[in-house]
């Protein structure tokens, strides 16, 4: 039991943590809201946030995480006060959420790495809930009224049972123990919301002994009576951790005796055994239990003769026709359904597999790829048409698959944007500036793991663009701009690479402070002169900051050449465009997946080459001539732009001379565009990468490796990596420079 | 003792007091590697040259479906490179670096036989007076009144030596890009 604990736990922890970030969605949502007349969304979100700290209370309650409980109570009767519109929703009050969203993470944290939290954290705690203390000063009495209120309603139903406690009836599946879930748990846990009164075991449903062969299955049931003061929807949630292992009915104090009724027909055991219980257990008198027969078998006759009484149902057909009698419980019933509904929408919107699974899965059809290439390859030499033709069907499939398997690792990257609303949020609020973060293009989709690895990088990108690019709302007026800054965060596919772009409305890059900066740090030498891309590119230098003050978020230089650092290790650049006084873009282009690419297969001699298919422009014969023409320079004309080029086979020193037709294959990266000469050119190729380890990490202009399909080894250019060396060589030998073909602002590409 | 079977020096728990070494020949002599390192022998074929690496790196082969790197030993160990025949061999080793093992294939001249050799009978390298860089040697294990070198896989693949770049614009990778 102890290891599905843990699994139960580490569940717990997940489950919390999607909740936590949900609530900071809404609660994000509801600052942008606070002025707006828009009551109705308001609610919605704080009906959601209610939900979320809810669910995280009655789940850590299971598991006895006592801080996590006592803290999200006081946070949720906070909450339940707003909802009442007892406390008005201010952005103070707000931000205290915020806060206490984030001690909670905390606190999940300390549950998911089984610590404790520090002397330090439990005083920011005991701080936290002396300041939502304030907002619940007359709290208490309101809870009792609220309770006191359920009651009354229910005094003047007919019928009613003496009986003062909540009555629980609760049956277990027979699969919850196999879930790792403890039945004992529950009721200890109900223990918590108010006294046991009495609570009968049903183990009517336990095999006799010589048929019981299934320890691990649970026959119990349970006839619980409560003295508590709570709601049904508390009682209920607390079994809403085992959704589905359960069948519980839960039945208000002085319930009317034909829910009794109802509920007695709906459990499994005989009327008469329930009956007994009830009475052991106090919650009916004896005399009730006769009139609660009587009253049903009357009710078999005249079924529709009590409109708020459901049919006497058959066993098992009950929990389909549940109807509850009570207004507030049908809501409290409602609401349980649609928060069951989302739970169902988002069981079916996903399922949770293992990662370790699916790369497994990535690299067997990495394998199933080659040995369908493979496979191909054989059956053109041997020539039959038919055979062809299933090959290529086969091969259609296989690439489908691929495409589909490289799916299951794509995720939006709108859940990661979200995350920032948080960090411009804070930030603009810490720098007392008015910005606006606009959103989009949530959609795209792209590598899980690159996901993860960009978020860094971006939050130092976006702080920047807060803290040193847009201006204060003074300096913005005085520039006759709108006094609200604005950040634009995008994310749109290009060309087989994803662009993420980081744009703002600010006061864009200074080129002279930089270059004074750059000057002053011995970065440049005096009255060097730099273009405005080579200026730009300063910024990324380890160290480099030309704030004049350092700030909390940034300014301290450290940060941009991190971020380039990181882009980088995930085969990115990034590029920057800037307007002084109108802001400043940057995009960072990176590779859609790590595993398999589309690759172009060319060879030079004896040797291989994978040029990745989307930096391919196209492919022309390099004519003897032309060469001649420009005396061995290395560049042509191609169309009338100068193409500069250089051979593979020198570049890469493989020796042996080149033959008489070369082919150019015209690269194009980050707006650049080069040729690479080779011998001759094989078509399109699907390219599992396989890396080439630790002993190539030296190795720059090769990206990795792939097996062929008649299993030899081909080699990935790093044509961002070529490039950039033939630049050098290329500035060098004096030609011309590498020309640009993005357009109007002044572009570079940092890597 | 050498002349034990390796069955009856499997039950005679095998690391208590022996040791076995496959025995390899390299430019004219014979050299022995501890098997626990060797993953497989394979034979020679499909190598892939890979550019601007050490001219010890003969190049990456495939090996199932991974990319392996294959080491020209003879290079490596200071001599011409042998011309490859019938019986050249690649001996697939499985080395750590890091924490994270991985396989490396060694080019040699032909594989002769596994051997066992007392713990006792290995001595430790010469000072000087090797063919090969002492510290690519492990021990030297006495056969028969012979001298038998055994090789240092950790030294004489190690990452660090190996991965050693020879790329056409020295440093140029290194400068910002315009």
């Amino acid at each position: 039991m102890a290891n599905s604990e843990d699994e139960m736990i580490h569940i717990f922890v997940e489950e919390a943590t999607e909740l936590l970030e949900t609530s900071e969605l809404a609660l994000l949502k509801l600052d942008g809201k606070l002025d707006e007349e828009n009551v109705e969304e308001q609610e919605r979100c704080i009906a959601e946030l209610f939900r979320g700290f809810h669910t995280i209370k009655g789940s850590a309650g299971l598991f006895d995480i006592t801080p996590i409980v006592d803290f999200t109570h006081v946070v949720e009767s906070v909450l339940s006060r707003v909802r009442s519109q007892d406390v008005v929703l201010t952005s103070e009050l707000l931000a205290l959420f915020l806060e206490s969203r984030d001690y909670l993470a905390l606190l999940v944290n300390h549950v998911k790495s089984d610590d404790d939290e520090t002397d330090t954290e439990k005083e920011e705690g005991r701080i936290l809930l002396e300041r939502l203390a304030v907002y619940l000063e007359t709290s208490e009495v309101a809870t009792k009224e609220e309770s006191v209120e359920e009651v009354p309603e229910k005094t003047q139903s007919d019928n009613q049972i003496e009986n003062k406690f909540w009555h629980i009836s609760l049956r277990f599946t027979k699969s919850v123990l196999q879930c790792g879930m403890d039945p004992y748990s529950f009721i200890k846990y109900l223990n918590k919301l108010g006294e046991l009164v009495n609570v009968q075991l049903v183990d009517d449903a336990v095999p006799p002994i010589e048929n019981f062969v299934e320890p691990e299955t649970c026959y119990l049931g349970f006839e619980i009576s409560l003295d508590a003061n709570t709601s049904k929807q508390e009682i209920e949630s607390v079994f809403e951790f085992v959704e589905d292992e359960y069948y519980v009915k839960v039945l208000p104090p002085q319930s009317s005796i034909t829910e009794y009724i109802d509920m007695i027909s709906s459990l499994p055991e005989s009327q008469m055994r329930i009956g007994e219980i009830l009475v052991n257990s106090g919650a009916l008198t004896e005399k009730e239990l006769e009139y609660a027969i009587r009253e049903q078998s009357r009710q078999i006759d005249e079924a529709t003769c009590n409109a708020s009484a459901e049919k006497p149902a058959v066993i098992g057909d009950v929990l389909v026709k549940e109807k509850m009698v009570d207004s507030a419980v049908v809501e409290a019933a409602a609401k349980k359904q649609e928060r069951d509904k989302q739970k169902t929408t988002i069981n079916k919107s996903s399922v949770r597999v293992n990662a370790c699974k699916l790369e497994q899965l990535i690299n067997l059809v990495g394998e199933l790829v080659i040995g369908g290439a493979n496979a191909e390859l054989r059956s053109r030499k041997v020539g039959d048409a038919d055979l062809i033709e299933t090959m290529e069907n086969m091969s259609r499939l296989v690439e489908e698959m691929r495409d589909t398997t490289l799916g299951l690792r794509m995720v939006p990257i709108g859940d990661t944007f979200s995350r920032f609303r948080r960090v411009v949020h804070e930030a603009s609020k810490h720098l007392d500036k008015q910005i606006e973060l606009k959103i989009s293009g949530e959609e795209t989709e792209l590598d899980k793991t690159l996901v993860e690895k960009i978020a860094d990088p971006l939050v130092h990108l976006l702080r920047n663009a807060v803290d040193h690019g847009i201006e204060t709302t003074d300096i913005r007026v005085a520039n006759g701009k709108d006094p609200k800054g604005t950040v634009f965060l995008d994310a749109f596919h290009d060309s087989g690479h994803i662009v993420i772009r980081v744009e703002d409305d600010g006061a864009g890059l200074d080129k002279e402070k930089i270059m004074q900066k750059a000057v002053s740090n011995g970065l440049v030498s005096e009255g060097e002169y730099l273009t405005d891309s080579e200026t730009y590119r300063l910024i990324f230098e380890p160290g480099f900051s030309t704030a004049s003050e350092v700030t909390n978020l940034s300014g301290r230089g450290v940060g941009m050449d991190v971020v380039k650092k990181n882009i980088e290790s995930l085969r990115g650049v990034v590029e920057v465009k800037s307007e002084k006084g109108k802001g400043a873009t940057f995009d960072i282009r990176l590779p859609l997946t790590l595993a398999i690419i589309d690759g172009f297969q060319v060879s030079v001699g004896s040797s291989q080459y994978i040029i990745p298919l989307n930096v391919v422009e196209e492919c022309i014969e390099l004519e003897e001539t032309e060469e001649l023409n420009n005396h061995n320079s290395h560049y042509i004309n191609l169309r009338g732009s100068i193409l500069p080029y250089v051979r593979l086979r020198d570049f890469f020193k493989l020796g042996g001379e080149p033959q008489s037709r070369e082919n150019i294959v015209v690269v194009n990266y980050g707006g650049r565009r080069a040729g690479l000469v080779v011998d001759d050119l094989h078509g399109e190729h699907q390219t599992v990468i396989k890396p080439l380890g630790v002993i190539f990490q030296n190795l720059r202009s090769i990206s990795g490796a792939t097996i062929l399909g008649n299993g030899d080894v081909a080699l990935i250019a790093d044509v961002q990596n070529l490039m950039k060396a033939l630049v050098t060589s290329a500035r060098d030998k004096d030609v011309p420079q590498f020309q640009s073909t993005t357009g109007n602002r002044d572009s570079i590409s940092i890597n | 003792m050498n002349t034990q079977t390796k069955a009856v020096s499997e039950s005679q728990e095998v690391g208590a007091a022996y040791s076995q070494f496959l025995t390899f020949r390299l430019m004219g002599e014979v050299y022995g590697i501890d098997i626990s390192a060797i993953k497989e022998i394979t034979e020679y074929g499909g190598v892939t040259y890979v550019p601007t690496m050490p001219p010890f790196i003969a190049g990456v082969m495939n090996l199932r479906g991974s990319v392996v790197p294959v080491i020209n030993l003879a290079i490596r160990f200071g001599g011409e490179p042998s011309t490859v025949t019938k019986k050249t061999s690649v001996v697939v080793l499985e080395i750590t670096h890091e924490g994270t093992s991985m396989e490396v294939g060694v080019m040699v001249d032909r594989v002769n036989e596994v051997l066992d050799i007392a713990d006792d009978d290995v001595e430790p390298p010469p000072a000087f007076g090797a063919k090969i860089r002492t510290d690519f040697i492990s021990g030297m294990g006495k056969i028969n009144g012979k001298l038998l070198v055994l090789i240092d896989v950790s030294r004489v693949l190690s990452v660090e030596e190996l991965s050693v770049v020879n790329e056409c614009c020295d440093g140029s990778l290194d400068q910002p890009l315009n």
